[in-house]
């Protein structure tokens, strides 16, 4: 790995263990086993693992696939369907990929082949997904799916902290993180991967140089469809495990936001999808709870403060005003929060990932112009080829 | 010397050109053989078609004897075909050594590739480090790129499309070592220019196409350029009679200019000072990407600036729009004609307006004066002989001289006092070419700034009075046409000071 | 190989193609039903031949098409220029929470002059909601598609916190709705009998009026060349950040009045189904469907104003989800944008030889 890319996974490790030592922390003071409340992160943020690491292959490809919620809602019910009719949850989940791959496919028929605008089309696959789930859904509604198999791993699940923090989630999760670490090896090691990034860089050098540019992309959006399938599947089977309809309720075009947040590298959207399960959760338990909204307003300003300050330390950009600034927020809502604590209603409380989602699309764009942060050179546009 | 390859009766027609007519010729080993045509010629059809770019509707290849029928430029290459485009087929994100595995077969980055990569611009004397970005690297550094891209593949026939069009002559220079080497080797070059002097020093050989057919073969050597630019074009062209410079009052000028670039590979524009007067001609030589994009910005008003960094007549314009500095007569012309200078998939007529409508007065209280706009159009097709069915027609139906007859048309018709142009003759046909000179010639003459940003240094030979050079976002004082020489300018192309070098 | 080859679109394929759509819509829609199991003729039949004969459903029909047109000519202004504004549904729902809201401050005040401050109060509310992704797009650069539509579910929550908190009926047993508007704060009814109400003359004028801003003024030249080459735009002086500022800030504003219309008219108080009710992003289809063209907006919202009328008969007649509308609608969006690669380009089958 080049120094670059060490010291910028060193920075998010940072990041990632302040914010579960602050949610350990925070969970214990408040009567919830840290440890539950962690695999709660875990599986609230997995269908995002999956969808944004989908969606991230295919904007590397130069293709902008709007329609991931409803890609994810059509693999949410075709997961689903399959697995209450099979009995099989695994097979539940395979259906979910073929079912978003299927509808991916119809997003890329209409635009690398007929050429249609890829926000308009991935608007359109997202009402239509949405639709569709619910038309088939609808005899579904109130059924049970068969349990999700747990994966022990020999005895090293019952060992005390250790084994609950990592050894006892479902098989999905090591598959999340086996896929991340697969894309990450593949795009930036293969030769295949170089290809898929050229593609995307741009579409009429890569044409010029023999590489088919179309099929490449075609390839890649069923791969993004699958993925958001099985993100969709594991939401239906695993983590509700229910159906209803527009259950997905905004978490496609949450790992759309993710992507950015990643700035198109696989590591940064996987810390990016925990770090949202993690507001997801929160906002849970505040709810349940009856904590004000001003503890989560500090969380995220604490955990934009960390990675301002290690942005600052480890890469050399000091934007002092702003890790001043951030420090000082935290302090001051934290403050807030213990002397005057106003409680708050339900609603608002729900309004916290989407405005946590505008503050990391804010944030990231702020600092999108360092090429290390760049989107891809095609992203969103048109290609024709002509000979 | 033995056939390396061999064109027979080769034809490719497009709906409306026939592109290539039955070419035949053949190429040598160790032979360097010039394609030489003016542009639409058919030189690029008929290059694509060996690479295996475009299949052509009759005709026959051979390489090496073997019949040649490459349905993708992968199968070209495995035939031992290598390709230098004109316009690289690079990727800017990416690094050098990346770029150079996209290129070649089964290529994966790593240290192995980065390695030959070194070794393979060593022995040819190419400067090259594989780690570095491509977006960072000049013009003619991309160049060495792609040639050693297909230096790593050892091919036997090499392809050059319009390789000096982005170098500085010294560059070119270091070009024709590398080349004359390769040949010396035994590899086949296949050179494709419009320059006639560079095919005269360097080429064996020369097929000289003109629409679409071959009309001759020669040894260029042997030939007088102006004899060549005939069997070339056809027709005899008239070059601008010599003129006096008589500079006039002082129009517009620089004072400590800087301006970012919008664009993250770009390159941004430093502390320039330049004076521009009334009824002269600046030449603003330079090769590709030295900050050219960026400065016709910063004087359109694309990017606004400090106020004071730009004046037109004494007035601080630096921090105007480009409507308000258009109503003060100052007129530009990018390089880019559609997309840019113009909408591809708008009427002429609402091109015109593009830019006409405050100093032509096309709008009434915010209205678009339709038949006054459509006036004005038919107004500069007629003045400068756009070939169209009428303003109706969508700008991307025109060929690239009459688009940018029209382009520049639209901005002389308009009365500027500087009229600033990039590259106004880039793939334009030799006539239109020539119009466009002229037309520029008659508008200083009438008393008009010109301003003339230009990558081809014959082409501000022929028409400017005083001549500077943009090189790294900074530009050199300007000097008389004719009082530097061509390796002097160079040196500046290169971002180094000419006064050293001539000592 | 297909390929396909740049053209210019006379006005005839420009009409050809939605109706070719809602065509091939039918045709795709029937056989899905068949899929699902309902029977595909009579819930064609439902969906849409009732709301055309049933005299009570055809003034229904102008009562749905009315707000939809009025959003999908806002937002068309900035989908032709590259700013992309899918929140069109929270910038309806604070339109309708601030009317609404105003309506509600003057209860039982009598005065012409409330429907306009309510009118007033909407458009503000909806332009300003619009200003959160323009002003973060122009000074940060964040996405304003993601922003805009994360900003329609914090919308949402904030009717549900509003209706629940602030706004609900003091009389009302705790039910999450406000009051009953009184008469001055109602969109009066046009035609007895129906709940065509005044509102929508407006949209028709409004309709109009952005057709004139369209085709003939400066503004809407600028719109339509930014769309088609930004760069030139720049040259031309359009300034990208005012551009997405007053595409989002036009498009805001009458979704807020549409918003308004929506609470003063039909709804006639303010309650989270009757308000949040996908009107925002129906008007999206019904923008595509119009070709981003003021008087085309006006018949697609007729037109998708039968698949909601009828998609609710089909609801109560064969037990359809509402969903089932909004496989239509996605449907006729899939079809239109296959289509109109006909009217944009010419279609070949490239006839390869070798040599």
């Amino acid at each position: 790995m080049s120094p670059a890319g060490a010291r910028a996974l060193r920075g998010q490790m940072i990041v990632i263990g302040a914010a579960l030592v602050v949610l350990a922390l925070f969970a214990d003071v408040n009567g919830i086993r840290p440890v539950l409340l962690y695999a709660s992160v875990i599986a609230a943020a997995q269908p995002l693992v999956f969808a944004a690491i989908g969606e991230m292959v295919v904007e590397r490809a130069g293709v902008l696939n709007l329609g991931v919620e409803g890609m994810m809602i059509v693999g949410a019910i075709t997961g689903f369907a399959t697995a209450v009719g099979t009995g099989s949850a695994l097979l539940g989940v395979m259906a979910g990929a073929l079912g978003g791959a299927t509808l991916s496919l119809v997003f890329g028929v209409l635009t690398q082949i007929f050429l249609a605008n890829q926000v308009a089309t991935g608007l359109a696959l997202t009402l239509f997904g949405l639709g569709f789930a619910a038309l088939i859904g609808q005899s579904y509604t109130g059924q049970t799916p068969p349990p999700f198999p747990r994966v022990d791993l020999f005895l090293l699940s019952d060992a005390p902290v250790i084994g609950r923090l990592l050894f006892a989630h479902d098989l999905l999760v090591y598959l999340g993180i086996a896929l991340v670490t697969v894309v990450w090896g593949w795009i930036s090691f293969t030769r295949h991967g170089l290809i898929l990034r050229a593609v995307g860089e741009d579409h009429d050098a890569a044409h010029a140089l023999g590489y088919p540019v179309i099929a490449i992309r075609m390839a890649a959006i069923a791969f993004g469809g699958a993925c958001a399938g099985i993100g969709g599947a594991y939401l239906s089977l695993v983590r509700v495990p229910l159906w209803s309809e527009g259950m997905t309720a905004g978490i496609g075009w949450i790992a759309l936001a993710i992507v950015v947040f990643g700035a198109w590298a696989p590591w940064r959207v996987m810390l990016g999808a925990y770090l949202f399960g993690g507001v997801t959760i929160l906002q849970l338990n505040m709810q349940a709870e009856g904590i004000t909204a001003l503890w989560l307003l500090t969380f995220a300003l604490f955990l934009l403060a960390v990675q301002a300050s290690v942005d600052a330390i480890i890469h050399g950009r000091g934007r002092i005003g702003l890790v001043v600034f951030l420090w000082a927020g935290t302090l001051a809502a934290g403050s807030v929060a213990v002397f005057a604590p106003i409680t708050i209603s339900s609603e608002y409380l729900s309004m916290a990932p989407y405005l946590a989602t505008i503050i990391v699309l804010v944030v990231m764009a702020s600092d999108t112009a360092q090429a290390r942060l760049r989107a891809p050179g095609a992203l969103g546009r048109v290609f024709r080829p002509r000979d | 010397m033995s056939e390396l390859l061999e064109i027979r009766g080769l034809t490719k027609a497009y709906p409306g050109v026939l592109a290539n007519s039955d070419i035949s010729f053949v190429l040598g080993s160790g032979e360097i053989h010039a394609l030489l045509g003016e542009n639409g010629a058919g030189k690029s059809t008929l290059v694509k078609a060996i690479y295996g770019l475009v299949r052509p509707d009759k005709g026959e290849m051979y390489v090496r004897g073997h019949l040649h029928e490459p349905t993708n430029p992968a199968a070209a290459r495995a035939a031992g075909i290598a390709m230098v485009f004109q316009h690289f087929s690079l990727f800017e994100a990416l690094t050098v050594a990346e770029n150079i595995a996209l290129g070649i077969k089964g290529g994966v980055p790593g240290p192995d590739l980065s390695q030959r990569v070194r070794d393979t611009a060593n022995a040819y004397g190419l400067q090259l480090d594989p780690e570095r970005r491509i977006g960072d690297l000049s013009a003619g550094e991309r160049q060495r790129v792609e040639i050693v891209r297909c230096l790593l593949q050892s091919p036997r026939i090499l392809i050059m499309d319009e390789p000096t069009s982005v170098l500085t002559p010294q560059e070119a220079e270091t070009l024709f070592q590398t080349l004359r080497q390769l040949a010396a080797e035994g590899v086949g070059i296949l050179y494709i220019s419009h320059k006639l002097e560079e095919i005269r020093a360097l080429c064996d050989t020369a097929t000289i196409l003109r629409g679409g057919r071959k009309v001759a073969e020669c040894q260029p050597a042997e030939l007088s350029a102006h004899a060549l630019a005939e069997l070339m074009i056809g027709i005899e062209l008239t070059r601008p009679a010599p003129r006096l410079y008589i500079p006039g009052p002082l129009v517009l000028s620089f004072s400590g200019l800087e301006a970012p670039s919008p664009d993250p590979f770009g390159c941004p524009l430093s502390d320039i000072d330049l004076a521009l007067h009334g009824g002269e001609v600046l030449g603003i030589a330079g090769v590709a990407g030295e900050g050219q994009d960026e400065l016709m910005a910063a004087i359109a008003g694309e990017i606004r600036t400090a106020p004071t960094a730009i004046t037109l007549e004494g007035r601080p314009i630096g921090g105007l729009g480009p409507a308000e500095r258009r109503l003060l007569g100052l007129m530009s012309a990018p390089e880019q004609r559609i997309g840019h200078a113009a909408a591809g998939e708008m009427t002429l007529a609402e091109n015109a307006f593009l830019t006409g409508r405050t100093r032509q007065r096309l709008t009434w209280n915010g209205m678009v004066r339709r038949s006054t706009t459509e006036n004005f159009a038919r107004a500069i097709v007629k003045r400068f002989d756009v070939r169209t069915t009428g303003v109706e027609t969508e700008a991307r139906a025109l060929s690239g001289g009459n688009l940018q007859k029209f382009v520049i048309g639209r901005e002389i018709l308009q009365r500027p006092k500087v009229l600033v142009v990039n590259q106004p003759t880039w793939g334009v046909d030799a006539l239109a070419a020539s119009k466009i000179r002229t037309s520029l010639r008659d508008l200083a003459a009438s008393g008009t700034a010109v301003m003339v940003i230009s990558q081809d240094l014959d082409e501000l030979r022929e028409i400017a009075d005083m001549i500077a050079v943009i090189a790294r976002g900074r530009i050199s004082p300007p000097q008389r046409n004719g009082a530097l020489s061509n390796e002097e300018i160079g040196l500046l192309m290169e971002g180094r000071d000419a006064a050293h070098a001539v000592v | 190989m297909l390929s396909f080859e740049p053209r210019q679109g006379g006005p005839l394929t420009q009409i050809a193609t939605p109706l070719l759509a809602v065509l091939a819509t039918v045709l795709a829609g029937a056989v899905l039903f068949a899929f699902v199991g309902a029977a595909p003729f009579a819930t064609l039949e439902t969906i849409f031949v009732a709301p055309l004969t049933n005299p009570f459903q055809r003034s229904e029909l102008l009562v749905k098409a009315a707000p939809l047109a009025l959003i999908a000519i806002g937002l068309s202004f900035g989908f032709r220029a590259g700013v992309w504004n899918i929140g069109a549904e929270g910038q309806f729902i604070l339109g309708a929470l601030a009317g609404g809201a105003v309506g509600l401050a003057f209860w039982q005040v009598e005065g012409w002059w409330l429907l306009p401050l309510m009118s007033l109060a909407g458009m503000l509310a909806g332009f300003l909601w619009a200003m959160i992704p323009a002003l973060l797009k122009v000074k940060t650069g964040a996405n304003e598609i993601l922003v805009s539509l994360m900003l329609v579910y914090v919308a949402t929550n904030l009717l549900s916190a509003m209706v629940a908190g602030p706004l609900r009926d003091p009389d009302g047993f705790n039910f999450p709705e406000s009051r009953l508007f009184h008469d001055s704060a109602t969109l009066p009814i046009l035609v007895e009998g129906t709940r065509i109400h005044s509102g929508i003359p407006v949209v028709l004028i409004i309709g109009i009026g952005a057709w004139v801003l369209l085709s003939a003024h400066v503004f809407g030249f600028n719109v339509r060349l930014t769309g088609a080459a930004p760069r030139a735009a720049r040259f031309a002086g359009v300034r990208p950040g005012a551009m997405v500022i007053v595409c989002l800030g036009l498009s805001g504003a009458l979704a807020g009045l549409a918003g308004t219309f929506e609470a003063a008219g039909p709804a006639g108080q303010l309650t989270r189904d009757g308000i949040a009710n996908n009107y925002g992003f129906t008007a999206i289809i019904v923008a595509f469907l119009g070709r981003l063209h003021p008087l085309g907006i006006l018949l697609s919202a007729l037109a998708l104003a039968v698949t909601e009328i009828g998609g609710e008969g089909a609801q109560v007649v064969h037990g359809l989800p509402a969903a089932a509308t909004d496989v239509f609608q996605g449907l006729l969006l899939f079809f239109l944008l296959a289509f109109d690669t006909g009217t944009r380009y010419r279609i070949r089958f490239a006839t390869r030889r070798t040599a």
